[in-house]
């Protein structure tokens, strides 16, 4: 049985590869349980493809890929199912099934996995929408009449819908302006408080990494390093440094550290 | 949160305990999404019979293994309507974490229950169905007669300067149309003609009249068949390419580009399409005649054993060309609809992938529906000029 120590997800020498286009070449990476980690790589350093890969989405082309201690691409079908019910994703726009409403949209894991009375699926979908910030006035429209922002709400309150222990988010705040960004952040904090998820983020927003991530996951030269933010910024790897230390990293690391040493 | 161990021991169960003082409502095990249905009645049953109480209620909670949002929403529930009949409610023996969660949950729920999703009426639901469909159909003809307009503007224009015609689109796309689409418009075609020969020699046969069946065949592929195959084959294959190629560049905000850009997509995108397919279907129709001749011919020499002169001869003297031009003239007529349908259904295509597939379906449909009509609309016309 596997104990509580046992990280959330465990990668082990992941090979990815397209034809002969190398993606991701012997690469290890360990998630714990309960913490937000950031994932953060160049254009095609195959940060999708990792998570495509962790989902289940895409086997790689070897290597393991341990999610709470059950190899995942060796289980067979129906063990599959029900280790799915443990995680949510949320894609980028949100991939919400578009013939169907937001209300629908979130009770379909529901439908799936459990039997729930009618009355207790409307209730918990409600409260999902509240979670999310998302008006009730929402859950009887469709995919089309949201906007972007919203769309990515729901996405996340269908991702949430069989309250996971483990989310992961594929760039929540691209495409967000900065207000929503941020209130994106608070509340993927505020859920990872309140319901211990562990999260997987990948983002491009050094804000986000910022603000909410405890960790931070480097795809780099086909593998990976897993750091904090401050040991990251010492890292003497060019890339490293020109995404940490360059003007943009420099300041939303200076914003994040201000305002509590205000008399230095 | 305690451990996974205690958490599998456990059953989860919600029960009211009105004897004691004051009155409770003992919850015990995991409370999960997973366990939400049994979870559901009996949180339900307990409070009603603590409703009918008076005096405060404590939620014992000091059994719980686990607390999700769906076990919070329940508790929060039952305080709700606890405190609804006047009782007075505390929580007791939640740890920290699971007290967040509570928090957060009766923090962020709505004042107001999510009304149920909106009933059918069944009979109020047809009725303003075919109210709207009728309303579309009017709006779609009043809208195809705007872009015809559109469209004959900008062709007269283009006439005018005949230079400004987009040339490497417009032999691309007769290259897509035309010559890509001969080998499945000659094969119908082929098997069409050998159909129609063996079902109208088996008919003729009757009455000793086999050789007409090549005066038969000559007819209805010239003046009719071939012509109206090859339409109808464009119309699913080109008329609804044209609608997807359109229809996703609007989604990708192509077509705006281009009009910031100054370029006028009737110009660019619309009217090469138009003009390649008007030179390509009169083409491949008749490619299309020819190829159901050599079919059906075939099949009347090998089958009926006609010799070669005598069917040549035969076919000479049922026609003389007339109806090979009937059926001919019809071919750009057909070719400028469809094409003008599925340019016309691409731009239509709102911001959503959802809709390239819903109008290339009605391109298609419209397409061959125009064309039927059309052909009708001629038969009439030849009629009335005594062809």
């Amino acid at each position: 049985m596997p104990s509580d120590t046992e990280p959330a997800v465990r990668l082990v020498d992941i090979v990815n590869a397209f034809g002969r286009h190398v993606v991701h070449d012997g690469l290890n990476l360990e998630i714990r349980r309960g913490e937000i980690l950031g994932l953060v790589g160049g254009s095609g350093s195959g940060k999708s493809v990792l998570l495509r890969s962790i989902v289940g989405l895409r086997q790689p082309q070897s290597g393991r890929v341990v999610v709470f201690g059950e190899d995942l691409y060796a289980l067979d079908a129906e063990r599959r199912r029900s280790l799915q019910a443990r995680w949510g994703v949320l894609f980028q726009d949100g991939a919400l099934f578009s013939s169907l409403s937001v209300r629908e949209n979130i009770q379909v894991p529901m439908r799936e996995q459990l039997d729930l009375p009618r009355r207790l699926m409307d209730e918990l979908a409600a409260v999902r929408l509240a979670l999310v910030g998302l008006s009730i006035d929402a859950a009887d429209q469709y995919p089309s009449e949201l906007s972007g922002g919203m769309r990515k709400r729901a996405g996340l309150a269908r991702a949430l819908a069989l309250d996971p222990e483990i989310i992961l988010l594929d760039e929540p705040t691209a495409g967000l302006d900065p207000i929503g960004a941020a209130s994106f952040d608070e509340l993927i904090l505020t859920l990872h408080e309140a319901l211990g998820l562990t999260v997987v983020m990948i983002t491009h927003d050094v804000d986000s990494l910022v603000r909410i991530t405890d960790r931070v996951a480097v795809l780099l030269n086909k593998r990976c390093i897993v750091a904090t933010l401050s040991e990251l910024r010492a890292n003497p790897d060019p890339w490293v440094q020109a995404y940490f230390n360059g003007p943009r990293g420099r300041a939303a690391l200076a914003s994040e550290h201000a305002p509590p040493v205000a008399g230095d | 949160m305690s451990t996974a161990g205690a958490a599998i021991v456990a059953e989860p169960s919600a029960a009211a305990r009105t004897d004691s003082s004051p009155a409770k409502l003992v919850g015990k095990g995991a409370w999960l999404v997973e366990n939400a249905a049994l979870l559901d009645l009996e949180v339900d049953q307990a409070t009603t019979a603590l409703a009918r109480g008076s005096g405060p209620v404590v939620l014992a909670m000091d059994a719980l293994t686990r607390l999700d949002t769906a076990g919070a929403w329940l508790l929060y529930r039952s305080r709700r309507r606890l405190e609804a009949a006047g009782r007075k409610v505390s929580v007791e023996g939640l740890d920290g974490a699971s007290t967040v969660l509570l928090e957060r949950v009766e923090s962020a729920c709505f004042k107001r229950d999510l009304p149920p999703p909106p009933k059918p009426q069944w009979l109020a639901d047809e009725l303003a169905k075919l109210g709207c469909a009728v309303l579309d159909a009017l709006d779609e003809i009043q809208q195809l007669l705007a872009f015809f307009g559109a469209l004959v503007t900008t062709l007269a224009s283009t006439i005018v300067r005949p230079w400004r015609l987009r040339f490497t689109s417009f032999s691309a796309h007769l290259l897509t149309t035309g010559l890509d689409a001969l080998p499945i418009v000659g094969l119908l075609s082929f098997l069409i003609g050998v159909v129609l020969a063996f079902q109208g020699a088996s008919q003729l046969r009757q009455f000793g009249a086999e050789i007409f069946t090549i005066n038969l065949l000559s007819i209805s592929i010239l003046r009719e068949i071939g012509v109206l195959m090859t339409a109808i084959i464009v119309a699913g294959r080109s008329g609804s390419a044209f609608t997807a190629q359109i229809g996703t560049m609007v989604v990708n905000e192509e077509v705006d580009a281009m009009r910031t850009l100054g370029l006028d997509p009737m110009e660019v995108l619309v009217l090469p399409r138009v003009l390649a397919l008007m030179v390509a279907l009169p083409l491949l129709a008749v490619f299309a005649d020819v190829m159901g001749l050599l079919g059906g011919g075939l099949l009347t020499i090998f089958i009926l054993d006609i010799p070669v002169p005598q069917f040549l001869s035969q076919l000479r003297a049922s026609t003389d060309g007339s109806q090979f031009w009937l059926g001919i003239i019809k071919a750009p007529v057909f070719a400028f609809v469809i094409a003008m349908v599925g340019c016309r259904n691409g731009l239509m295509v709102g911001g959503d992938a959802e809709s390239v597939g819903r109008l290339t379906t009605q391109a298609v449909v419209s397409g061959i529906f125009l064309v039927i009509i059309l052909d009708a609309a001629f038969s009439i016309a030849y009629n009335a000029l005594g062809y």
